[in-house]
């Protein structure tokens, strides 16, 4: 088991033609992803990588029954992209795209409300079960089957938690990058509800940073709704007050939204935190898993 | 991105918002031709600098003749203001707004942001204008009155009324028409927050938006032209405006260590590990995913301009891009900049000993890289040469 994607997880993108998807989707077809499919308006009925091409998402999703879509297309046009894979009952959407803005971000999330299809990302890394299948940007040979599932807001540090998972044998039951967007489409309780029904994954890494709240309503999920152990490590612990950290969403604001603030929260919901990026290997080794 | 208050007014009064008539002045004349064609007989005259705490800080002045006015914009034009929210430099006034001022019966406070709990566009409302809100939250929690906006249907005019009930005025008319248009704002120009502290009850019972405080979403400018014409780089950072060209993420800190890293994320955690270990980072700096020659070199470059800079931290975790092709651009980046501090590399990921070994062979009396084995031991090395 795993959660979001496995070996069947039939996946089509969106932006396909383009350079970045191009190369990803490369890489993802080497790994084992299904991907069956891609979507870019005016060149329907051509061939991309050895895989149909489609005008339009509906049409990609009827004759490939793809169950993902994976979005590349450049931020201006994420909001269009998104509403499309929602009306096509897509039900995992997942958009790597930085730079959709905020108001944009509404719109998506007030139609996500009332479809049955989830968003993660955007401005995220993507998601993996490692060796079954790959949606996004990270390398895939830093993974390893396993039990310890890993959410983050940032790219790198989940490459991070990962490589450290994974030498310390463990493994990982699937990764999903939430992405670093004030608004994301997925957030920390979303995919801890996943992991704690998820029979094969034993553990939870939580990467947070600062800004926003989400770690904190994360710790409250744990305290009432998780018995999984969870090891979280915040970054930003020394980033400046109303200075943007690179993601859009990491800003302490008006003195809220700092790593102390989460670390405490966390800690309180029996949470093993650590300050220290590289201490996240050894926290999982004290949990004796 | 933030705007002047002018600039903020003068898209107010496109929103049929009520504003006080005013002019901008770049130099103590045009200031005094402003308060002669305003009239009347006091005016408020305002430093433009992008900061709060203004009035503070001695940046706004009640001027009683238009010789005030201009003693007051000459005393101004040309300094830094220094103000709580500013660093100990403060920022420069290159232009004075000079206002009608009026006599205030009550003052209130408005803003607008969008909620990242509720996903929601939310309005907050205060009886305590012209004071911190934050200060407010915190004390008198039951004095903000907050509504939230359905994403489909917007801002409705119940909620204008509502607010306007909270806040006890007797203008409910005014209040909602005023709250729609700022929702209209607020959405047509994809602002980030619309603060409006205070709003105030004039002495003739009108509503008047005193000051303006407008940001603008970075992500939606591509859609914002004109907002777009408005940036006023003289108000930002020299080297976080040169970074933003290359599409490197750079923040200026107090210290001594140089910090290269690829990942907003991992640069934050670079950050922290440099003060764990007792150093002071001297900056904030995502070069990007791939790290490309170029984006190295121009990162060199912003953080050399720092001359207190004594050594360089270089973070990589190569994901797609291998740390050999990495390593290879780090030397020649180093080369083409002349980089003359040592610069400390640590790789991880793909390729990261082939990466390390290339450049441990290249390192020369004339470069000085250290491949450090590790992060703990890079971050510790950097410190330790940052206090030699």
């Amino acid at each position: 088991m795993s959660i979001l994607v496995n070996q069947d997880t039939r996946v089509i993108c969106q932006g396909f033609t383009g350079r970045q998807a191009t190369l990803h989707c490369e890489q993802a077809v080497a790994y084992g992803t299904q991907l069956v499919g891609g979507v870019t308006p005016g060149k329907g009925g051509s061939e991309h990588i050895g895989l149909p091409v489609f005008n339009t998402v509906q049409e990609a999703a009827a004759k490939t029954r793809a169950d993902a879509s994976v979005i590349y297309v450049p931020a201006p046009y994420c909001k269009d992209s998104i509403l499309e894979a929602i009306a096509a009952e897509i039900s995992l959407i997942v958009c790597i795209t930085e730079g959709i803005p905020v108001l944009d971000m509404l719109t998506v999330k007030a139609a996500l409300k009332s479809s049955s299809s989830r968003l993660v990302g955007p401005n995220c890394p993507g998601v993996i079960t490692p060796g079954a299948c790959k949606i996004g940007i990270m390398p895939g040979d830093i993974h390893l089957p396993g039990s310890v599932g890993i959410v983050s807001r940032s790219g790198t540090l989940t490459y991070e938690a990962v490589k450290q998972v994974s030498d310390l044998g463990l493994g990982q039951s699937s990764c999903v990058g939430i992405g670093g967007d004030p608004l994301p489409g997925s957030d920390f309780i979303d995919i801890l509800r996943l992991f704690e029904a998820d029979g094969e994954t034993k553990a939870i890494v939580l990467v947070g940073e600062i800004g926003g709240d989400a770690e904190e309503r994360a710790a409250q999920f744990i305290r009432s709704s998780v018995s999984k152990p969870v090891v979280a490590y915040i970054a930003g612990a020394t980033a400046p007050s109303g200075k943007r950290m690179g993601h859009a969403g990491a800003i302490i604001a008006g003195g809220k939204g700092t790593a102390q603030e989460k670390i405490n929260a966390l800690k309180e919901a029996g949470v093993h935190t650590t300050t220290s990026l590289t201490g996240i290997g050894d926290a999982l080794k004290t949990l004796s898993l | 991105m933030n705007l002047h208050e002018y600039q903020s007014k003068e898209l107010f009064r496109r929103y049929d918002l009520p504003v006080m008539e005013g002019r901008v002045a770049s130099s103590a004349e045009e200031a005094g031709v402003a308060a002669q064609e305003l009239g009347g007989e006091k005016w408020a005259v305002k430093a433009q600098v992008h900061a709060g705490g203004r009035g503070k800080a001695g940046g706004i002045k009640l001027a009683k003749s238009p010789q005030e006015v201009i003693e007051f914009t000459d005393k101004m034009l040309g300094k830094n203001l220094v103000t709580p929210q500013t660093n100990a430099d403060g920022q420069p006034i290159g232009k004075m707004f000079i206002e009608q001022a009026t006599d205030i019966q009550d003052e209130l406070y408005l803003a607008i942001v969008v909620d990242r709990t509720t996903q929601k566009i939310v309005f907050m409302a205060s009886t305590e204008g012209g004071m911190d809100i934050e200060e407010v939250a915190e004390k008198h929690p039951e004095r903000i009155f907050r509504t939230h906006l359905d994403p489909s249907a917007g801002a409705q005019p119940w909620q204008g009324r509502q607010l306007a009930f909270q806040l006890g005025l007797s203008q409910i008319r005014e209040f909602t028409d005023l709250f729609l248009n700022l929702a209209r704002m607020f959405v047509e120009l994809d602002c980030s927050l619309l603060e409006i502290n205070p709003l105030v009850v004039t002495q003739d019972g009108r509503l008047c938006c005193l000051d303006a405080k407008v940001n603008i979403d970075d992500n939606a400018l591509f859609r914002q032209p004109e907002i777009r014409e408005m940036r006023d780089l003289t108000q930002e950072d020299e080297q976080e405006v040169e970074a933003e060209k290359f599409n490197l993420n750079y923040v200026a800190l107090d210290g001594n260590i140089g910090c290269m890293v690829n990942g907003a994320g991992l640069a934050m955690a670079t950050m922290d590990l440099v003060q764990m270990k007792g150093g002071q980072p001297a900056n904030f700096l995502d070069v990007g995913g791939g790290a490309t020659q170029e984006a190295v070199a121009q990162a060199f470059k912003i953080i050399l301009s720092d001359d207190q800079v004594k050594t360089v931290l270089i973070n990589i975790f190569g994901g797609i891009v291998s740390c050999l092709t990495i390593a290879q651009g780090i030397l020649s980046a180093i080369e083409e900049v002349g980089v003359a501090v040592p610069v400390i590399v640590r790789f991880e990921g793909n390729r990261a000993a082939a990466g390390q070994e290339y450049l441990a062979q290249k390192a020369t009396e004339k470069i000085d890289i250290i491949v450090a084995d590790g992060l703990s031991s890079a971050a510790e090395t950097a410190v330790r040469i940052s206090q030699s």
